[in-house]
């Protein structure tokens, strides 16, 4: 009978395994907290030059990320996660800072041409590589010909640097040698840029990624090895990575040879890959993270916390509309459209993350007037108004002007949970038209871009999110056939707007400026090719231990080059 | 059983290559483009990256390419991940989930059986009763619901073992518990009810009238007869366990292989896809093999073509 008992205890083992899966709720010991020190390795007070501001604490921040780094190869990156390490390890001719002003970074100055085509950058002379070969010139123009060329097959360097740099097109197309692209080196520490055009934002564009100078004895000598491994890439920024466990996570530490090494607090960042929000706020609970982005359902339980902050993104949501489609090539049926949706019903009930409602297609707080300092929004104002009876009306003009009674729509939109729930609301919006019926199709993301470029659609939930700060980005998209259009919208006088923006009035910032004000109102409020939803926020908690992390709305999210920790 | 285990191996490497046939031709019907940024470029820019992976030419060229490379053991380079090898990425991902398949197989089977035992041993006792609505209650609730609770009460509340991540040893108990609980639930019932069913028939009783002690008729006799169906259940659900779960590898923020095959369908990462789905397949079509071979070791009644 001994065995008996064995058999008993192994079943009360069993038992209270599932036991203690129900239970426990009362003990509230944050002991666990105590397992996350231990796992960071200790790095604090090993600089003598760490300012005072900094204290006692350990200079080390714990982070997340949703995905594993695609790339570090600054040719081939395409996405946030890839931009934002690229960005904290490497510095390229400036850097975005605080308030998206940029701040120096391997360049210290330039001059521009008279007639706005040719910059030439002054390139500081203490700058190194972290296997200690000095930054020069020559890195640029290696970096920026294989960003073009077709051999490399990097999907940003066109896109970026197309119309941009001289030749750029020609040298992707391999019509021209590499060689002719409008970049050169005068000497070690001078770059010269040839552009296409004036490109007025052209000084924001050189902090981004693509951008990046690539250090070519290293990249040939690494060959298809290079940027796969933290051994097999370099670093000349204000971290370095020093381990990266592909899928799990990757760790940067200070660089010590960085030109700027002294304005650099933080000496550890680790990042773990973590996709599950609901495992985040845990790991932020549990204090092994500093910081988490909420979805929806947390912000309500969250949004009383000190802890909680909003930030704005310059990404903007809307419906497209195909004008191709009868109903839709009638003006009055497509502002009835845009007035009948309750942009604040969707940015309150469905997001409730901090997104904005959108006036227009141009983000708040993105742009500012050269002169007066006011922002593109304000001044334009809210171009759209909700307003059901109005819509009602403009409805019953369009049904008569196409001599219909009834009308059917499809709906193309997202998979997400989030975005079905929205189409469905807006849907419901849509058929307060009378005679409406609109049918939602919910398709993944690539499925949506290859519809969008037949033009197989005839609503279409949208977005777009900027490449540099400038209007243009968001403008350029709308002009006759452009490769964003696919709306079959064609004006002379908003092409014209955007042809003048580009070419006689890129010296004139002001008359710019207008232009693209005047282009707006002509894209949204005359001819209604969109209808705006919301712009983007996204909502987190961050703990307040972390200071001086700059938020960036373009390029890397976040700069970490002055960021600290106090009072941890 | 040396020609037995040949022939074996010959349909394994026909059944891989229409496998890989197949999963080649339903890969290129996915609609959308392998680009990251499709929607940026131009149709001319898109054509100068697709010529760089190969992606221009006419399909049969295509999987004749793919197909001499992998008779080489080459599958191929990411495209979401540029230039990693795909044969690096899986040997990255699949250790992880194979650990915790693995250990939850051990754990679920071991568990399962002493339950199922239990409950047969003392058929229609309180035992059975708690034994049985354990089972009923781990087959039914999905496991993220338990891995979500664990993750909260004994990570967070308790902090007994970590939250998530993977880190160490440690970093495993709250994922393999969670995968855990369905292999247990499985195996108890099925151990139940053959338990019954050998404990009722003639040889036991006989055994057992011959003067043999009760465990030692268990142990020889019943528990090697209710294995047979046990293996038969029991072999598919690790492949599925041990090639990775979605759900408990995001809870966990293991990095695991099934997650990577989600996404790289998603993304449409060709290479991705092929190599992942072959390794699955080579893992279940194995598997099987070995389920076959262990049916003779258990039973001698279907030992294999012995004694041709």
């Amino acid at each position: 009978m001994k065995k008996t008992n064995w058999l008993l205890l192994v079943l009360a083992l069993v038992l209270s395994m599932f036991l203690a899966a129900c239970s426990g709720g009362s003990d509230d010991t944050s002991n666990s907290t105590d397992d996350a020190d231990t796992e960071e390795t200790d790095s604090g007070d090993s600089s003598s030059e760490e300012e005072a501001a900094t204290g006692d604490s350990e200079q080390v921040l714990n982070l997340l990320d949703t995905a594993e780094i695609p790339t570090m190869d600054a040719s081939l990156a395409t996405d946030a996660v890839a931009f934002q390490w690229l960005g904290s390890t490497t510095d390229g001719l400036y850097r975005l800072g605080e308030g998206a002003e940029t701040e120096p970074g391997i360049a210290t100055d330039h001059e521009v041409s008279e007639d706005a085509l040719t910059w030439t950058f002054n390139l500081r002379e203490d700058a190194v590589w972290s296997n200690g070969d000095p930054v020069t010139a020559h890195d640029f123009v290696y970096a920026w010909q294989r960003a073009v060329d077709p051999d490399t097959g990097s999907e940003y360097g066109p896109y970026m640097m197309n119309g941009v740099i001289k030749n750029a097109e020609a040298v992707n197309a391999g019509d021209v040698p590499v060689e002719e692209l409008g970049v050169t080196a005068e000497d070690d520490y001078t770059l010269v840029v040839e552009l296409e055009k004036p490109v007025p934002y052209f000084e924001s564009l050189t902090t981004f990624g693509t951008f990046l100078p690539l250090n070519q004895s290293f990249v040939e000598e690494q060959g298809d090895q290079y940027a796969l491994e933290a051994d097999t890439l370099l670093s000349n920024g204000p971290f370095v990575i020093t381990e990266w466990n592909h899928g799990e996570g990757w760790t940067l530490e200070k660089n010590e040879d960085y030109w700027d090494a002294e304005n650099v607090k933080l000496e550890q960042i680790n990042v773990r890959v973590v996709k599950e929000t609901a495992t985040g706020v845990n790991l932020y609970d549990t204090g092994e993270v500093d910081r988490v982005n909420l979805s929806a359902e947390f912000v309500d339980q969250y949004s009383t916390s000190d802890e909680y902050r909003i930030i704005e993104e310059p990404t903007l949501f809307y419906v497209k509309m195909n004008q191709e489609n009868e109903i839709l090539s009638n003006v009055n049926a497509r502002k009835a459209i845009q007035m009948v949706i309750d942009r604040q019903g969707i940015t309150n009930t469905i997001l409730n993350n901090g997104s904005i409602p959108s006036g227009g297609h141009m983000p708040k707080n993105f742009v500012q007037h050269p002169e007066s300092g006011e922002d593109f929004r304000e001044l334009n104002g809210d171009l759209v108004q909700t307003d059901v009876e109005k819509a009602k009306e403009l409805w019953a003009t369009a049904k008569e002007e196409l001599g219909i009674e009834e009308a059917e729509l499809g709906y193309l939109g997202g998979d997400s949970e989030v975005a079905q729930n929205m189409d469905a609301f807006i849907k419901d919006q849509l058929e307060q038209l009378e005679g409406l019926t609109v049918n939602v199709e919910s398709v993944p993301f690539q499925v949506r871009l290859d519809r969008d470029t037949a033009m197989d659609y005839d609503l279409q939930n949208s977005g777009w999110g900027p490449d540099y700060i400038d209007p243009n980005t968001f403008m350029n998209m709308y002009v006759t056939d452009g490769a964003n259009n696919k709306t079959g919208f064609s004006s002379e006088e908003y092409d014209s707007l955007i042809q003048k923006a580009g070419d006689e009035l890129a010296l004139e910032p002001a008359e710019r400026f207008d232009a693209f004000l005047e282009a707006e109102k002509i894209l949204i409020e005359e001819e209604a090719v969109l209808a705006p939803l919301y712009q983007r926020a996204r909502a987190q908690l961050l703990k307040p231990y972390v200071k001086g992390v700059v938020v960036n709305p373009m390029g890397p999210d976040y700069n970490y080059k002055h960021a600290y920790i106090e009072g941890k | 059983m040396t020609r037995y285990i040949i022939q074996r191996l010959v349909y394994m490497i026909i059944t891989m290559f229409l496998i890989a046939t197949l999963t080649f031709f339903l890969m290129k019907l996915l609609p959308g483009s392998p680009l990251a940024s499709a929607d940026k470029l131009s149709e001319e820019q898109q054509a100068v990256v697709l010529e760089k992976y190969g992606l221009n030419d006419p399909i049969p060229v295509q999987y004749y390419n793919y197909m001499v490379n992998l008779a080489q053991g080459d599958l191929g380079i990411s495209f979401q991940f540029d230039n990693r090898e795909v044969t690096t990425i899986i040997m990255d991902r699949i250790g992880p989930s194979m650990q915790l398949g693995i250990q939850a197989m051990v754990i679920g089977t071991i568990l399962g059986m002493l339950l199922g035992l239990v409950s047969a041993l003392y058929h229609n006792s309180p035992l059975d009763y708690t034994s049985t609505f354990l089972a009923v209650l781990g087959q039914s609730i999905p496991s993220f619901v338990f891995a979500g609770l664990l993750q909260f009460y004994i990570g967070v509340k308790l902090g007994w073992f970590p939250v998530a991540l993977w880190e160490g040893w440690e970093y495993t108990v709250l994922p393999t518990v969670s995968l855990a609980i369905f292999p247990i639930a499985i195996a108890a019932r099925f151990m139940r009810t053959e338990m019954l069913e050998v404990m009722g028939s003639d040889y036991i009783v006989t055994a057992r009238a011959k003067g043999v002690n009760k465990f030692g008729v268990i142990i020889k006799h019943g528990l090697r007869n209710a294995l047979i169906p046990l293996i038969t259940v029991l072999g598919p659900l690790a492949i599925g366990l041990m090639t990775g779960t979605l759900v408990i590898e995001n809870i966990f923020a293991v990095p695991g292989i099934g997650e990577q095959f989600v996404k790289a369908i998603n993304v449409n990462d060709y290479p991705i896809i092929m190599g992942t789905t072959l390794l699955l397949a080579f893992m279940f079509i194995f598997i099987i093999l070995v389920i076959d071979l262990l049916y003779g070791v258990i039973d001698p009644r279907i030992r294999l073509a012995e004694g041709e």
